[in-house]
């Protein structure tokens, strides 16, 4: 097999993201060096539908993933040839959006004689503060919160992941996005109450906080949810009229209030110095200032992505990709898509 | 000149190697895995039991549709990317234009069927002309029963081949009678092999689309879109 030395000495990764609605395709250099990081969103494909169509977001992957390939090489000014490995997310996500990344990628790597590194998705988007700063050292506790995930993970060392805790009912991101859409705000919800709530004051409406039993670092969002979509209710039916940028930052505050308080619970069960945030909710302005401000009174550091690297992109892939490669970590041409794929227990 | 055929639109996955006029290599399986465990490795058999490595391709012919849509974008993804990698071209081939090409040269009109649930089958209706077909009606999602009433209109006998068959053969039986004659069980299924001539066919004619963002004919829109569009109107 070709790659495990180059010429140069630099490792270069393309890697592939298709786990949900963003085609991506990066090239990343021993890494730590994004060469290119090309992504294709689907967020206006899906808006009509008031969320992603896994169907429709195949569809939309199939079409684009070549070209958004050739940008990547274009854009890193490198060709197929130049590549040590290709690393593509193979889980968790929706089944038939990874199939198209696990399929163009296992098809790159045998044409070109090539390592395959097959990815989990969790890992990738724990790995993009590894782009942010390559010299971070571990253990470190990190927090992964998107429309998909809440878990709350320890990192012991490369490849050893601990799930601590992890949501029981809906994703924070998911949550966002319910309540974005009840007060009639759109898709995808996150940002857009992050924007809204800075206008508004987060003591006007009571929102609960599910801290489940002590000691746990588990998540619980749908009673929040719950109260969030009973509260619009009310007010509407006693002709009331909510004030939109008091409720979003409540209902922020809510779930950041949790979410930072179990994050630096762990840093502290688990001793670490150092805290990562990753996921589509890393990039909240209210999670990032809250932490940061919590974390430094405690001595401890906070480390989260570029915005860019927050959403699904390729150029995380890529990174957990080299920690793989670096480990000799290779999948099989058999490799399969694995839509609930476990952090840190791979099927290959 | 080496073609790669690669099928994974229905149950079936097969790859195929092909040298101008002679079928080098082929696998075939219709086992219930996965296509995407399957269908590397097969490539990777037939191109090493064809002596060849991807390099020596000249271009990929892959199943275009319709077909499963899971099974179709697994072999279009494939075929795109080798393509792209190689610098190849790619060209897709109607499903249903492989199907009948397995009973190519029959009397009377040929028919594929495959099973596209609710009722209907991805079929069209050809009839074999010098080296090509005829197309007598263009694919599409039908009605069993719609294609039955159109298929009445001709006074010659039908060939069907296909996934169809098991589900709607005593059914078309029933209404067609002696005009009705099914595929056996080798060639009522797609082959690679057939992607790789009929593939080679179209290279030699020239005139292929830009592959990069080749896709795979459906036939039918996500269920998303066709609820969306009998609330809002098309
Ligand atoms: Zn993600």
């Amino acid at each position: 097999m070709k790659g495990v030395d180059t010429v140069s000495g630099q490792v270069v990764i393309l890697g592939i993201e298709t786990s949900c609605d963003e085609t991506s395709a990066a090239v990343v250099a021993d890494g730590r060096t994004t060469l290119s990081n090309i992504i294709s969103s689907q967020v206006p494909v899906h808006q009509k539908f008031g969320g992603v169509v896994p169907e429709i977001a195949s569809r939309k992957h199939v079409e684009l993933v070549n070209s958004v390939i050739q940008e990547a090489l274009n854009e890193a000014k490198v060709t197929f040839r130049d590549l040590s490995a290709v690393a593509v997310t193979y889980g968790p996500g929706l089944v038939g959006a990874l199939l198209v990344g696990v399929s163009s990628a296992k098809a790159a790597a045998y044409s070109l004689d090539l390592p395959l590194i097959g990815v989990n998705h969790i890992e990738s988007h724990i790995y993009a503060n590894f782009l942010a700063k390559p010299d971070l050292e571990l253990p470190v506790i990190c927090l992964v919160v998107s429309g998909g995930h809440t878990d709350l993970v320890y990192i012991e060392n490369h490849g050893n992941f601990r799930l601590l805790g992890q949501t029981r009912d809906d994703a924070a991101g998911e949550a966002f996005d319910k309540i974005a859409r009840a007060i009639g705000l759109g898709y995808p919800g996150g940002p857009l109450i992050d924007r809204l709530a800075m206008e508004g004051d987060p003591e006007i409406v009571d929102f609960p906080r599910a801290y489940l039993e002590s000691g746990s670092f588990d998540f619980s969002f749908s009673g929040l949810k719950s109260f969030a979509l009973n509260y619009l209710n009310r007010v509407s039916m006693t002709g009331g009229e909510v004030n939109k940028a008091d409720f979003a930052a409540g209902f922020q505050k809510a779930v950041v209030d949790v979410l930072v308080d179990k994050t630096l619970a762990a840093a502290s069960e688990y001793k670490v110095r150092d805290i990562l945030l990753a996921g589509g909710v890393a990039a909240n302005s209210r999670l990032r200032k809250e932490i940061l401000c919590r974390a430094g009174g405690m001595g401890l550091r906070v480390t989260y992505p570029d915005p860019v690297f927050c959403t699904d992109n390729a150029a995380m892939v890529a990174c957990a990709g080299y920690y793989k490669y670096r480990r000799g970590e290779f999948a099989p041409l058999t490799l399969n898509a694995v839509p609930g794929l476990k952090l840190g227990a791979d099927k290959y | 000149m080496f073609i790669l055929g690669v099928d994974t639109a229905t149950s079936v996955a097969g790859a195929a190697v092909i040298e101008e006029d002679r079928l080098i290599s082929e696998r075939f399986v219709n086992n219930l895995k996965t296509h995407s465990e399957n269908i590397i490795p097969m490539i990777k058999q037939v191109m090493d039991d064809a002596g060849i490595k991807p390099d020596h391709l000249h271009a990929i012919a892959v199943t275009g549709g319709p077909g499963s849509f899971t099974g179709l974008r697994i072999g279009m993804s494939v075929a795109k990317t080798m393509g792209q990698v190689l610098n190849i071209p790619v060209i897709a081939i109607s499903t249903l234009r492989m199907l009948a090409w397995n009973v190519y040269g029959v009397n009377g009109i040929i028919c594929p069927v495959l099973d596209a649930r609710r009722n209907q089958v991805y079929t069209a209706v050809y009839r074999s002309a010098p080296g090509d077909f005829e197309e007598l009606l263009n694919p599409a999602a039908l009605e069993i029963d719609r294609l039955v009433s159109g298929l009445m209109q001709f006074d010659e006998g039908v060939t069907f081949v296909g996934d169809g068959i098991p589900v709607f053969g005593p059914f078309l039986k029933e209404r067609l009678g002696e005009k009705a004659h099914f595929g056996t069980l080798i060639n009522s299924r797609p082959r690679a092999a057939a992607a790789a001539e009929l593939g080679l066919a179209k290279l030699k004619a020239g005139r292929l689309p830009d592959p990069m963002f080749l896709q795979p004919v459906y036939l039918r829109k996500s269920e998303a879109e066709l609820t969306w569009e009998k609330k809002h109107g098309s």
